[in-house]
């Protein structure tokens, strides 16, 4: 039995749904009655844009399959298939492949606007670990996706991540086989990472982005001067900062929508390839594994965390160093999600925390972007000391993060929220 | 929010900029114009002429360069198709199979199609251009951006024969201080030579991406459409947002 | 967050615009997503006009083309098989005159052709899609009918037509045999697929 008390409408066909399915009732709790606060800024627009992004890369994900063919003797074929003879399927295909690097900057933005305002700290634990998951499994989605192409930077990526696998100590080797089906990576592995790509990591992606807005909306929106808006509630008991999140929410959003849509199709019409970083010169060429092309490097939004597995060239304690770096890059991404747990500052806000705080985080956004950047290139002997640098700053960020958060002095923190 | 955008800008900016950077100074500049139908059509002309006997373009078909170059199509059937293997609607593949060119040239012609995508159009430019007599190789030829290349020079009846220069001695450094000279002369002159070379491999720019045309058409309708959306949705927004402040 | 000085008509009129350049914009959007699944040019390719060379064909014979995956006869009818194609009338046919669109509009009347000794047929039975049988010979054995002026038999139910493609009386296919669109390029050249001055389609 349902909730007797739930709003329903007063008649016609609403009335008859909401009998039987709560369809006002959802659209108020989380729409037209979810309380907002009502100072969101700019680097709150990433979250609805990423859903976009999602909703772009599932529609016309679905359209490619449709035309490719997923073996090693006819992807690549087939996407210049999909590029020339299907009607407009050039386009799609660039609001897939654009769509893919578009959905990494707003979900880096996303993540970015978290660690600014503490999105992460109680009670938002697990809308961040929720969210963190949707990150790992896009990572899973993009580099699978990556491959489908059958170029030979398709091929040759896919080739360095499955051997990262084969570091692990005793099963490594049997594992890297095991994951491609095969010896090297073949169509075998291609027919696989199709199907993954296509059916099984979407379905995951899907439910964690419900279960990362139905936590949300239990504990409601953090905010810039990450104040609680429900400690202070008029007599109705609405927050006293709060707006619904529709119409007020929906209408800045679709500004957002536009203007971002704007950008995205500036690229998706005149630059798709995004100067080499969306689609890789290389991938032009059809997968050949007897030769590897001059310079590998993964996509962009892999880059940081390939540099920090790259800038790992010692070993320690007689663990060896290719099994040390996919240690540090798992670690890397590990620690992301215990985040949570390592803040102890008592605000959330960085507008209220302390000047030591906000030098980690500008400390941190630097190394991620360098190592960004380090990692598309090719790597030489200082680079690789500047991403150990940098590896360490990363960390430094994480793992100082209990002591600099509890030492530093925070200000006060105001009653209500700011404009 | 300014102060957001203008950290987003600091941020990006470096990474934007690093992207940009790059590129082969060795190289000559090369820009496609591909709504020169008549580069184009002379780039077609060219290709199926003295190209596709060993080199396919596997991708294109004669009658989406027919549609995109503006050529009736009795012009195609008569002046470019030449095999019966042919037919207009077909993509222009070639007879050379992949085991006769290694046994010629010790590796295959490879598929064209794609080749300005994968290597950039200043480069295709540049080894067109960039053949020189060089006795030691089986061909007689060798090539400034592409060393040891196992193509013979098939555009020498119009280019004539050039040689490289270095320095002061011949064939010594590392190139960088090298230029070609013409030593025979070829039926065009080289600047009639660069310009068909120009034609070639604007065609070739066209032949990797022909939905650039569609892209390019179709592109100011949407943005100047999501213009007056964002407007639109702009005034929406602050009509709404005055309950706010 | 209270009403007073909302200017409702100027809300409503901004509502309404979005709403409407919102939905031209899901338009725009569906327009690339549903064209796509019209033909490729790589099936208008396999499906584009195709040349026969009806110059070794003799009077009498009949020779078998493929055009869009389906195959059309090209039939020479003797001129003792038009006399008999002629002479049947609606006692026997059930469209004598193909007045049923089943075929371009140069190609009408009893023998359903541009040039009476040249028949083009999509050899696919109007019924439920079986080749039927090539039966030329008067009173050939196996078409369920005595009297027969030669033609053809579908031997899935059972359904005749004559040598103009035309249907009988008192069968299960419904219709003539589609004719193609064609034309003659030269005397000896037939294409198949396309009218004369028509775009293929």
């Amino acid at each position: 039995m349902g909730n007797p008390n739930k709003p329903k409408a007063q008649r016609g066909v609403m009335r008859w749904v909401d009998e039987r399915f709560p369809a006002t009732q959802l659209w108020q709790d989380h729409l037209s009655r979810y309380y907002a606060p009502r100072n969101f800024n700019f680097w709150y627009f990433f979250g609805s844009l990423a859903l976009l992004m999602l909703v772009n890369q599932i529609l016309t994900g679905i359209w490619l399959t449709m035309s490719f063919t997923p073996t090693a003797e006819g992807a690549f074929d087939s996407v210049e298939y999909i590029m020339r003879d299907v009607e407009w399927g050039w386009l799609i295909r660039y609001l897939h492949t654009t769509g893919a690097s578009a959905f990494f900057v707003v979900i880096y933005l996303h993540m970015f606007r978290g660690l600014l305002y503490g999105s992460y700290k109680a009670p938002r634990e697990l809308v961040w670990v929720f969210g963190m998951a949707i990150y790992l499994a896009l990572m899973a989605e993009a580099f699978m996706g990556y491959l489908l192409p059958w170029g030979q930077m398709s091929y040759w990526g896919a080739q360095v991540i499955t051997s990262l696998f084969s570091a692990i100590p005793a099963i490594g080797p049997g594992l890297a086989e095991w994951i491609r089906g095969d010896y090297l990576v073949t169509g075998i592995t291609l027919n696989r990472f199709f199907a993954l790509h296509v059916v099984a990591l979407p379905i995951v992606i899907l439910a964690l982005v419900v279960l990362h807005i139905v936590a949300l909306h239990e504990v409601g929106s953090n905010n810039p001067d990450g104040i609680e808006i429900k400690d202070k509630t008029d007599s109705n008991g609405k927050p006293l900062d709060g707006i619904p999140f529709h119409p007020y929410y929906t209408v800045k959003d679709l500004v957002g929508v536009a203007v971002f849509l704007f950008v995205f199709c500036v690229v998706v019409f005149y630059f798709p390839e995004g100067g080499g970083y969306f689609i890789e010169k290389p991938n032009f060429e059809p997968a050949d594994p007897l030769q590897t092309p001059d310079h590998i490097a993964p996509v962009w939004y892999f880059t940081p965390f390939y540099a920090i597995l790259r800038g790992v060239t010692f070993s320690v304690f007689g663990l060896e160093a290719k099994f040390l770096g996919v240690v540090c890059m798992g670690l890397a991404i590990g620690l992301l999600f215990v985040l949570p747990w390592l803040d102890r500052s008592p605000v959330r806000s960085m507008r209220y925390k302390g000047w030591i705080s906000r030098v980690m985080l500008g400390l941190f956004v630097i190394c991620f972007s360098v190592l960004g950047v380090l990692g598309v290139l090719p790597s030489t002997e200082t680079r690789t000391t500047i991403a150990q640098l940098c590896t360490l700053g990363y960390f430094a960020y994480f793992l100082l993060m209990p002591f600099y958060t509890r030492l530093e002095k925070t200000r006060p923190v105001p009653e209500r929220v700011t404009d | 929010m300014r102060k957001s955008l203008l950290v987003l800008c600091i941020v990006l900016l470096p990474v934007t900029g690093l992207a940009a950077s790059g590129g082969d100074a060795h190289l000559r500049d090369m820009t496609p114009d591909l709504h020169d139908k008549a580069s184009l059509q002379n780039g077609m002309k060219l290709f199926v002429n003295y190209c596709m006997g060993c080199h396919s373009l596997k991708h294109q078909r004669f009658s989406r360069a027919a549609e995109d170059l503006e050529m009736p199509r009795e012009l195609v059937e008569d002046n470019l198709i030449f095999a019966d293997a042919h037919a207009f609607n077909d993509q222009m593949s070639n007879a050379l199979e992949t085991a006769q060119g290694e046994a010629w040239f010790g590796a295959a012609p490879p598929d064209l199609t794609l080749t300005t995508r994968l290597h950039g159009v200043d480069w295709v430019y540049s080894y067109l251009l960039g053949f020189y007599r060089d006795p030691e190789r089986p061909t007689g030829v060798n090539n400034t951006v592409f060393p040891l290349v196992a193509m013979p020079n098939v555009l020498e009846p119009l280019q004539g024969v050039q040689r490289q220069v270095c320095g002061d001695a011949e064939h010594e450094g590392d190139g960088s201080d090298c230029h070609l000279e013409l030593v025979h002369e070829g039926s065009m002159s080289p600047d009639e030579f660069e310009r068909a070379m120009f034609d070639l491999t604007n065609f070739l720019a066209y032949a990797s991406e022909p939905s650039k045309l569609k892209a390019q058409a179709l592109a100011p309708k949407v943005l100047i459409f999501l213009f007056v959306f964002a407007v639109v949705a702009y005034l929406l927004k602050r009509e709404y947002w005055r309950d706010v402040h | 967050m209270a009403d007073d000085g909302v200017n409702k008509g100027r809300r409503r009129f901004l509502v309404a615009a979005t709403t409407v350049i919102g939905a031209v914009g899901a338009v725009g959007v569906a327009v690339p997503f549903l064209s796509s699944w019209q033909p490729s040019a790589r099936a208008r390719a396999a499906g584009a006009p195709v040349k026969a060379d009806i110059s070794k064909l003799e009077p009498g014979q009949r020779m078998v083309v493929e055009w869009r995956g389906r195959p059309v006869w090209i039939l020479d009818r003797s001129a003792e098989m038009i006399q008999r194609t002629e002479g049947l009338g609606s006692d026997r046919l059930a469209d004598p005159d193909s007045r049923e669109p089943q075929q371009p509009g140069y190609a009408q009347g009893p023998l359903r052709s541009i040039r009476p000794e040249i028949g083009v047929f999509i050899g696919i039975c109007t019924h439920l899609g079986c080749s039927p049988l090539f039966k030329p010979e008067p009173n050939a054995e196996g078409v369920g009918v005595d009297d027969w002026p030669g033609g053809f038999f579908c031997p899935c139910h059972g359904s005749r037509f004559d040598l103009a493609g035309r249907v009988f009386r008192n069968v299960p296919a419904p219709l003539n045999l589609e004719v193609p669109p064609y034309y003659f390029e030269s005397d000896a050249v037939i294409v198949v697929g396309v009218g004369e001055d028509e775009e293929a389609a």
